[in-house]
């Protein structure tokens, strides 16, 4: 690897782009470095795909400039292309290929010698555990197997920028783990990776920086724990089991009304927590009091999708299909539940 | 993992022998593909077996022919009408829009013209084969090359010629419409009226006289009598070069089109 380029190597400056009269992109400002990921955060529609085309040469922004390794995505686009794997939201093997002839073939046309091509094909067939289907027709393959081909034919020319378009989107949690695992295993070799996703566990888990996109323009960047201190720190988090025992937990929680966030609606209540367990011993003590039964209690860090909400007075899950977790994500301080049930 | 070399170091330049090189490469990809779907093969050429059949044996007695047996007079109808039929360009470019590889291509440093040629190139393999099964069903049906190996050999290169030409309308309409479903009917109900109104399977001189000024003048009817004239004998000259002359034609109208289509989806 040469590391004679220094600074960014995905870079987007004020990149719009408008469909029609409805407007994708209304002026990003991105940068990622080698070795680092980033993830670009946001519900459906935020214009994370628009963007993702753009840096990966399929679409041409209206204004703004992008540039891969320094080189601009539209004046030098054969060259990042020579640059890039792209793996999309749609796993794109041909079905009627082999496992291995799928690698060779996109090998081959990343300029790759044809013996290259082949030794390179079978490494990845070894190392995503296609060993056994490399000779069966891609149609033959699970969801996971094609994702995981998918995955691999975009880094058979050793790219030092991957742009992965929700990568995780509609694969079971071991599948999903073995991405991940993949993901950080490309930084910590040097690559730059782009990836897309609505899952905030995922941003968590996987990026070095986030960058939350929302209607076409990014309204928030940095690391997670810098995303998280947004939200104001940890909380002591109440969960009264009905409206009537909300009212009740309102009225015995009285001595600390000034720092009450009341949400009826959810049947949710949160005390700023600056100093974790004294604050929830001090709840648990006005509860025990007034002997008030809640159905959870405990001590929450915030999560991205608190951020979220901070940031644009809605969740980020809009979407009704939930996100689903493949396991508890090492990095993310998880909720550090006391359950009483007085 | 390790990252790939300095920047600079990478081809800039899409030059003619990469292209050539990427060519053949999808060139085969798409021989692979036809190759996994024999049954598709054997479709596409069941249809014009049938006509075969159809037309020698149940509607054949009933057409008079100047000068020559029916099954001498349609199978050039019948080859030409295989090659209009049984093309996929138009399906498989809009399958590979709709599912994805078509953007995996686009991500590549490859000739974008290379993703075109190489389909066509590959329909015209696929021809060479339904061509030489309809031959064979046709001779077991009476047909005969009356005017030696040289003259059949040269029909047969200036149908797979103008069908070559014809997969770049085919590529315009799959590009065009984008979805496979459509892709299908769009390429085949165009066609249908050009084969019919030909000189395909009756003579031109049996049509109302409106439609024989159509049925003489289009592209088919100069196919069908080159290819007539080239495999049982009588003047051909002035069929191929106006063949040539439409051949020429489609692709100079339809290979910048379908190249233009393609850079704009």
């Amino acid at each position: 690897m040469n590391d004679t380029t220094l600074g960014p190597v995905i870079e987007a400056w004020r990149i719009r782009k408008a469909f029609g009269p409805t407007q994708a992109l209304g002026g990003v400002d991105l940068a990622a470095e080698r070795g680092q990921v980033l993830a670009l955060l946001g519900p459906n529609g935020a214009g994370k795909t628009t963007l993702v085309r753009i840096l990966a040469t399929l679409l041409r922004q209206d204004s703004g400039q992008a540039r891969i390794a320094g080189l601009d995505t539209v004046t030098d686009a054969t060259r990042v292309r020579s640059l890039i794997g792209l793996s999309g939201q749609f796993a794109a093997v041909d079905d009627l290929l082999t496992g291995y002839q799928n690698l060779e073939m996109i090998g081959q046309l990343y300029r790759l010698s044809t013996a290259e091509a082949r030794s390179r094909a079978a490494d990845l067939i070894e190392r995503f555990g296609l060993t056994s289907a490399a000779g069966r027709l891609a149609r033959t393959y699970s969801g996971g197997m094609r994702r995981r081909l998918d995955l691999a034919a975009s880094l058979i020319a050793r790219p030092p920028v991957l742009i992965l378009d929700e990568p995780t989107t509609g694969l079971d949690p071991s599948t999903r783990l073995e991405v991940w695992n993949t993901v950080d295993a490309l930084a910590a070799g040097g690559a730059a990776v782009l990836l897309t996703t609505q899952y905030l566990e995922e941003a968590d888990r996987l990026a070095h920086r986030i960058a939350v996109l929302d209607h076409g323009l990014v309204i928030a960047t940095g690391t997670a724990s810098q995303l998280k201190d947004k939200t104001g720190g940890d909380l002591v988090e109440v969960r009264p089991g009905s409206a009537g025992e909300f009212d009740q937990v309102v009225a015995a929680l009285r001595p600390l009304a000034g720092r009450l966030a009341q949400d009826r609606e959810r049947l949710r209540i949160r005390i700023p927590a600056p100093d974790g367990a004294t604050t929830l011993r001090a709840v648990l003590g006005l509860l025990d009091h007034a002997g008030v039964a809640v159905h959870d209690i405990g001590v929450r860090r915030p999560s991205l999708d608190d951020v979220f909400l901070a940031l644009t007075g809605r969740g980020a899950t809009s979407d009704p299909t939930a996100p689903p977790t493949a396991a508890p994500p090492p990095r993310r301080a998880g909720r550090k539940a006391v359950r009483s049930r007085t | 993992m390790t990252a790939a070399a300095d920047p600079a170091a990478i081809p800039a330049a899409i030059t003619p022998a990469s292209t050539v090189r990427d060519i053949a490469i999808i060139t085969r990809r798409n021989l692979w593909r036809i190759a996994r779907t024999p049954q598709l093969l054997v479709f596409t050429t069941i249809q014009p077996v049938l006509f075969v059949l159809l037309f020698v044996y149940v509607f054949g007695g009933a057409i008079r022919t100047p000068g020559m047996s029916y099954a001498d007079y349609l199978l050039p109808g019948i080859f030409v009408q295989t090659v209009l039929f049984g093309g996929t360009t138009a399906v498989a470019l809009a399958t590979d829009l709709a599912s994805g590889m078509d953007d995996r291509f686009r991500s590549l440093p490859m000739a974008r013209s290379a993703v075109l040629a190489g389909r066509t190139l590959a329909d015209t393999s696929r021809n060479i084969i339904t061509l030489a099964i309809v031959t064979a069903v046709g001779m077991l049906a009476g047909f005969r090359f009356h005017n030696g190996a040289a003259a059949a050999l040269a029909a047969m290169g200036l149908i797979l010629a103008f069908g070559y030409a014809f997969s770049w309308f085919s590529a315009v309409l799959g590009l065009t419409v984008k979805d496979p479903q459509t892709a299908q009917i769009a390429g085949f109900l165009p066609i249908f009226p050009f084969i019919f109104a030909s000189s395909a399977f009756v003579p031109v001189a049996s049509m109302p006289g409106w439609m024989q000024a159509f049925a003489k003048a289009q592209p088919v009817t100069v196919l069908v009598n080159a290819v007539r004239a080239l495999t049982q004998g009588g003047p051909v000259s002035h069929w191929l070069w106006q063949t040539a002359a439409w051949t020429a034609g489609f692709l100079a109208v339809f290979v910048p089109l379908a190249v233009s289509r393609y850079r704009k989806t």
